[in-house]
């Protein structure tokens, strides 16, 4: 084949950057299923969502960093509403009822998208406009900041969950639902608030995806897809596993993408998943259950 | 059997639904006798994907795989012989959706509930991307026309396709369809895919081979999904890659959720109650789907069991 290394050593990069927005986006989605058998299908649009409410915020106030956090909060009010709204009153029944509603929900937020604000994609200006020498080209610091503040998110989560009350609820409530109840503690608003951070988690990747391809109403569907691979190829419901799916899958993707085209190099991944059912259907980043 | 009164009132609703649709081409202008005969065609997928969903559990998220197959095959074969062959597009679009329903059901049934849906819907998206990216087959993103074949006996000679009379074909096929998926959830075999749709291990534990029954589910399945492909790709006169995209396998999730699942005859319901949504409402807004959301998310939580639950089992007796 020939591929020069450098060329190699580029993708690697490139993979890893995607891999942690993609880890930002499938942490969030893995909390919400872990913690009360949600499949969420509307979990891209929460970021498509994030994405287009960043912009409207940068084009009022200029500011990229207001906009991220204009956007999580914005998007965490509207996920907490929505989990009241639609999910409370499905709880306890089967998950695929999630899938069923998320995904009328999923086509809702993104016909919205396509009223409000268009189908033409939207790129954010990057706030870090510097640049360093890698090989052949000029590799953005920006990419590379996302990697580093996506990192950063999902190793604020994990510190959330494993330090203070509210990480106890949490994870008290993963593990046994009506224990947790019996304890005192709130658990509807438990799922409501895990919820409101996994779609604040996705807003935020959507607002640092922004710079990289653009915001578009149709990148949802994408973003959930690869989601999922991630989130079933980490096993379902694992934090630290589905951040390694992440940068595994993305990895695979960004080599495959120097042989075949990027639209065909998506087929690796789904082979990744199918062969990771078949042969390890509890997820390859985790411990062989006993 | 047949002496019963409920019996007797099924097979009288039966033929006056068949009645109307048969009348319906003669009476309805062009643009309705057109639209009743897309209902019936979308209610077909949506007929074969209750299969899995209402009988045996399985929500499949991927049935625009095989549907997209049924319409590639027809493609294939009325633009390899000259005039088009009717019974040459049904044949190579049954092979087609056929290879891919086993190709599928060999690597999905392995799997259970939430992962079983996500397998298939990432297998449809393979056949997708395929379809999408080899533009020397598949003509890409625009996707092949061809010429409608005639409707023909071998040795007797086709005529063109009316309006009415395909409508009186898809008509036909529909229905047959129908009695013999209907025949096939009231045999043995069907009560196995019920019995796995209550309680898989048990059913395991009486000594079932769940496994062999889901695949052939599966397989029987998507050989309809993609009959309705066949019909469609007919109708129209054209395949494109947006058919094998999983919104429709959504969209068809939805019909049956819609009209009922584990009816048969609920999922066409859905189709007409969901394009009907759809003409209606996209009349006065672009953005229909919106509204059609709605009210997809709000039937999943207060009416879990559809506009013809209530009848469920007078329709299966």
């Amino acid at each position: 084949m020939g591929v020069p290394v450098d060329q190699i050593l580029v993708q690697t990069v490139n993979g890893l950057v995607n891999g942690m927005i993609l880890a930002l986006v499938a942490s969030g989605l893995t909390l919400i299923f872990g913690i009360m058998d949600v499949v969420n299908f509307a979990h891209g649009d929460l970021v498509m969502l994030g994405g287009f409410v960043g912009a409207v915020t940068i084009a009022a106030t200029g500011n990229f960093w207001v906009a991220l956090l204009v956007a999580a909060l914005v998007v965490a009010v509207f996920g907490a509403a929505l989990q009241i709204s639609t999910l409370r009153p499905l709880l306890g029944r089967d998950p695929l009822t999630t899938i069923l509603a998320t995904f009328g929900v999923s086509l809702v937020l993104q016909k919205y998208a396509l009223w409000q604000w268009g189908p033409s994609a939207r790129n954010l200006p990057e706030p870090i406009t510097g640049r360093f020498d890698l090989f052949y080209l000029q590799y953005p610091w920006y990419r590379v900041a996302t990697a580093l503040l996506a990192g950063a998110m999902i190793g604020g989560l994990w510190l959330f969950l494993k330090r203070g009350k509210y990480g106890i609820w949490i994870r008290a409530t993963t593990q046994d639902r009506v224990m947790a109840s019996a304890m005192g503690i709130p658990v509807p608003w438990v799922h409501t608030g895990v919820f409101a951070i996994g779609a604040a988690m996705a807003a935020a990747s959507g607002v640092l995806f922004g710079p990289l391809g653009g915001v578009t109403q149709t990148m949802g569907a994408d973003f959930t897809l690869r989601a999922f691979i991630v989130v079933v190829v980490g096993g379902m419901g694992n934090l630290g596993g589905s951040i390694l799916a992440a940068i595994f899958i993305s990895l695979l993707e960004a080599y495959a993408s120097l042989v075949v085209s990027p639209a065909q190099a998506v087929i690796v991944s789904f082979v990744a998943l199918i062969l990771t059912l078949l042969f390890r259907p509890t997820g390859l980043f985790v411990p062989t259950p006993k | 059997m047949s002496g019963r009164p409920s019996q007797r009132g099924y097979w009288i609703g039966f033929g006056v639904v068949l009645g109307l649709l048969i009348v319906a081409p003669l009476v309805l202008p062009p643009f309705w006798q057109r639209f009743v005969t897309e209902i019936l065609i979308w209610g077909l997928l949506a007929m074969s994907s209750d299969i899995l969903i209402g009988y045996t559990g399985m929500v499949s998220f991927g049935h625009s795989a095989f549907f997209g197959l049924g319409m590639y095959g027809a493609a294939a074969a009325l633009l390899s012989v000259a005039p088009p062959n009717l019974w040459l597009a049904l044949l190579y679009g049954l092979v087609g959706a056929g290879l891919v329903a086993v190709f599928v059901a060999f690597f999905s049934t392995r799997l259970r509930e939430i992962y079983f849906s996500i397998t298939t819907l990432v297998f449809s998206q393979i056949f997708y991307v395929i379809i999408f990216t080899w533009t020397a087959v598949t003509g890409g993103e625009n996707g092949l026309t061809f010429r409608q074949p005639g409707l023909g006996l071998p040795g007797l000679g086709a005529r063109a396709f009316t309006p009415t009379t395909l409508h009186w074909f898809v008509l036909a096929v529909v229905t047959l369809s129908y009695l013999v998926l209907r025949r096939i959830t009231q045999s043995p075999f069907g009560m196995v895919l019920q019995s796995i749709r209550e309680n898989e291990p048990r059913t395991r534990a009486i000594g079932y081979a769940v496994e062999r029954y889901k695949i052939v589910a599966v397989m029987l399945s998507g050989l309809f999904a993609g009959l309705a492909g066949v019909l469609y790709a007919i109708q129209n006169k054209f395949a494109a890659p947006d058919f094998v995209f999983f919104l429709v396998s959504g969209e068809v999730v939805i019909f049956n959720v819609m009209g009922g699942v584990g009816t048969l005859v609920g999922p066409i319901a859905g189709a007409a109650f969901f394009l009907l949504l759809r003409e209606g409402l996209s009349r006065y807004f672009e953005y229909y789907l919106i509204p059609v959301g709605i009210i997809f998310t709000l039937m999943v939580i207060f009416l879990p069991q559809g506009f013809l639950g209530f009848l469920r089992r007078r329709l299966n007796q």
